[in-house]
């Protein structure tokens, strides 16, 4: 699962970077190594991923334990079962963990487009909103934003990474108000 | 930001110069053509009155034919082969020692600085073989530092008078300046030169900026930013470098914004439950106008000069093609039929071609079409090309091509609607999503 928390840090980072001067965010070195931590480390936004993944009401349990993407065919927004297995994890696992909402974000290979990505990102995002609401979350804790193929997790040219980019990853904010 | 003052003055009426000779058909390059032979030409260093004007003279003629060489169309006669010196600028041209060296366009100047800051550049366009000017010699008065525009004005015109065509080189792109790996790449608005001198950034990278479009007069620019966390569409003032998020409709995103001709009204993308229609808004605030319903993907919009009509990208067939409706919204019909996937449609300044991405056997083209979908032609292919935004004068295309791979850039390219004279335009490390602006007044 080392792509994970690789994930979580990138997800992470984007909302770092609203905050901090660039240097921060386009520091390579600094990016592999708060990878290697994995999903405990914290900063803005990191509330969701805090805690370890032994402990089952943790951001890094959910990421880990829970599984917090799912993954699409080319050009398609369908769900797989394997995919609708994940997301009804999720969907347990939010109900049971209240104290966290969660913004779901849609991605995209870069074999399109950048408008068109986007656009396929959103349907993606919105394909597991739909389906966490359709198994009881409530649909006022679920945001979703496309990223379309500016953020690949993978960034070899090939299939093999275009798969795991195909992707909508469900990240936990904290509960707004609480 | 530095505001240029530059003077077009009336023609100059420094008496004309005899013709020489009446041979030959006048100067002409048909850029309609399919094979070109660059057309000869000389630029000796413009006349200058002190040592200080001399090496702005050097700089302006440098400028001027490195414009003329670019588009391929013309060639630069090396110094080092010319058997005569212009020493004067009113004396009458030894047309003969240009003959000699077969120049056929022969530019010759006068570099003036008054005072500390004002420059003073006159010039005249020769038909060498006709043995007489191309036109009314010209004068552009500008500050020292905006000597690269003057320079540009002086090769617009002897584009234009040569081709018949408008020229293009006195204008600006808006672009994405990336930088960083490419699953942690940093993005950031910047404006530059067409050649890509004078980078200005306009944003910082600390959020995702994407696909600015510059008003028609260039004084503003629609991006894309995550500014807020989710994507939504800024106006920027070039001048002040404001900007303000458009009160688009409520659903978090949207994107692909594009102005239209008049400035005021604006098309964007809104996805909202997973689906992305085409809306109108104007600019200035107020109500967006819903202009499709579809389940299916409506993006990439762009307005006809005209203003009337709308071409944008559509998988409502099942893939991404190209489609055309009213401004105001209604039944599309569809224009792009070839094999693969269409997008990114772009019309054209003249409103005679729209150009487009295509993506199909696993590559990417540049294209361009007739607005009824004809004539379709494939400027480029490559592992990833794709944004493509047209010349003021609706004869060359610059656009984004991406490498492949982990260690993948993005750079700016242009090339001419035939297709010829594919080049990288040069901007300090990566760039996507070139913007085009007008010729500057």
């Amino acid at each position: 699962m080392n792509w994970a928390g690789k994930m979580g840090f990138t997800s992470k980072t984007v909302i770092l970077c609203a905050g901090l001067a660039l240097a921060a965010c386009s520091n390579p070195d600094r990016f592999e190594g708060q990878a290697g931590l994995g999903a405990g480390n914290g900063g803005a936004g990191g509330a969701g991923m805090s805690g370890s993944a032994q402990d089952p009401t943790s951001g890094a349990y959910f990421q880990q334990a829970i599984g917090d993407r799912v993954l699409f065919a080319v050009d398609q927004s369908t769900l797989s079962n394997e995919a609708q297995a994940t997301l009804d994890r999720q969907a347990q696992w939010l109900i049971s963990n209240p104290e966290y909402d969660a913004i779901i974000e849609g991605h995209a290979d870069e074999q399109g487009t950048r408008e068109y990505n986007l656009a396929l990102g959103a349907r993606r995002a919105n394909a597991a909103q739909e389906y966490l609401v359709s198994r009881g979350v409530a649909g006022n804790r679920i945001e979703v934003v496309s990223y379309g193929k500016e953020r690949p997790l993978e960034i070899c040219s090939e299939e093999s990474c275009y798969r795991q980019n195909r992707r909508a990853v469900t990240v936990l904010t904290p509960r707004a108000g609480s | 930001m530095m505001r240029y003052l530059i003077g077009l003055l009336a023609a100059l009426t420094l008496g004309a110069l005899p013709a020489l000779a009446q041979n030959s058909g006048p100067l002409r390059i048909e850029i309609t053509e399919g094979v070109i032979e660059p057309m000869p030409f000389a630029a000796p260093d413009f006349v200058a009155d002190s040592a200080a004007a001399q090496e702005v003279s050097r700089d302006i003629t440098g400028v001027i034919a490195a414009d003329l060489s670019g588009t391929g169309l013309f060639r630069e006669i090396p110094r080092d082969a010319h058997v005569s010196r212009i020493t004067s600028f009113q004396s009458p041209v030894q047309y003969a020692d240009w003959r000699a060296i077969n120049a056929q366009v022969l530019i010759t100047g006068s570099v003036r600085l008054d005072g500390s800051d004002r420059l003073v550049v006159q010039f005249r366009i020769h038909d060498v073989f006709a043995g007489r000017e191309l036109g009314d010699g010209l004068q552009f008065v500008g500050t020292r530092a905006g000597w690269r525009r003057i320079a540009h004005k002086v090769a617009d015109q002897v584009y234009s008078r040569i081709t018949g065509e408008g020229g293009y080189f006195d204008s600006r792109v808006v672009y994405v300046a990336e930088s960083g790996p490419k699953d942690q790449r940093a993005k950031r608005l910047a404006i530059m030169d067409y050649d890509g001198a004078n980078v200005q950034y306009l944003t910082d990278s600390s959020s995702l900026v994407l696909a600015p479009r510059f008003s028609p007069t260039g004084d503003r620019v629609l991006y894309t930013s995550y500014e807020s966390g989710f994507p939504r569409i800024y106006v920027l003032d070039v001048a002040s470098v404001g900007r303000r998020a458009l009160p688009t409709l409520d659903g978090n995103m949207s994107f692909a914004p594009r102005f239209a001709p008049d400035g005021r009204t604006i098309v964007y993308s809104l996805s909202q439950g997973g689906n992305t229609d085409l809306y109108r808004m104007d600019v200035s605030g107020g109500q967006s106008a819903r202009l499709t319903s579809a389940p299916s993907i409506e993006t990439a919009p762009s307005y006809s000069p005209d203003g009337r009509q709308i071409v944008f990208e559509s998988d409502r067939s099942g893939a991404p093609q190209l489609y055309i409706m009213s401004a105001g919204g209604g039944e599309a019909r569809r224009i792009s039929f070839g094999q693969g996937r269409y997008g990114t449609p772009v019309w054209s300044p003249r409103g005679d071609l729209i150009a487009f991405t295509k993506q199909s056997g696993g590559r990417f083209h540049i294209g361009v079409m007739r607005t009824d979908g004809s004539e379709e032609r494939l400027l480029t292919a490559s592992f990833l090309d794709e944004s493509p935004t047209w010349a003021p004068n609706g004869r060359v295309i610059m656009f984004t091509r991406e490498t492949r791979g982990a260690q993948g850039e993005a750079r700016l390219y242009s090339v001419d609607i035939s297709g010829r004279n594919l080049k990288q335009v040069e901007t300090r490390g990566g760039a996507s999503d070139p913007s085009w602006g007008p010729l500057q007044r």
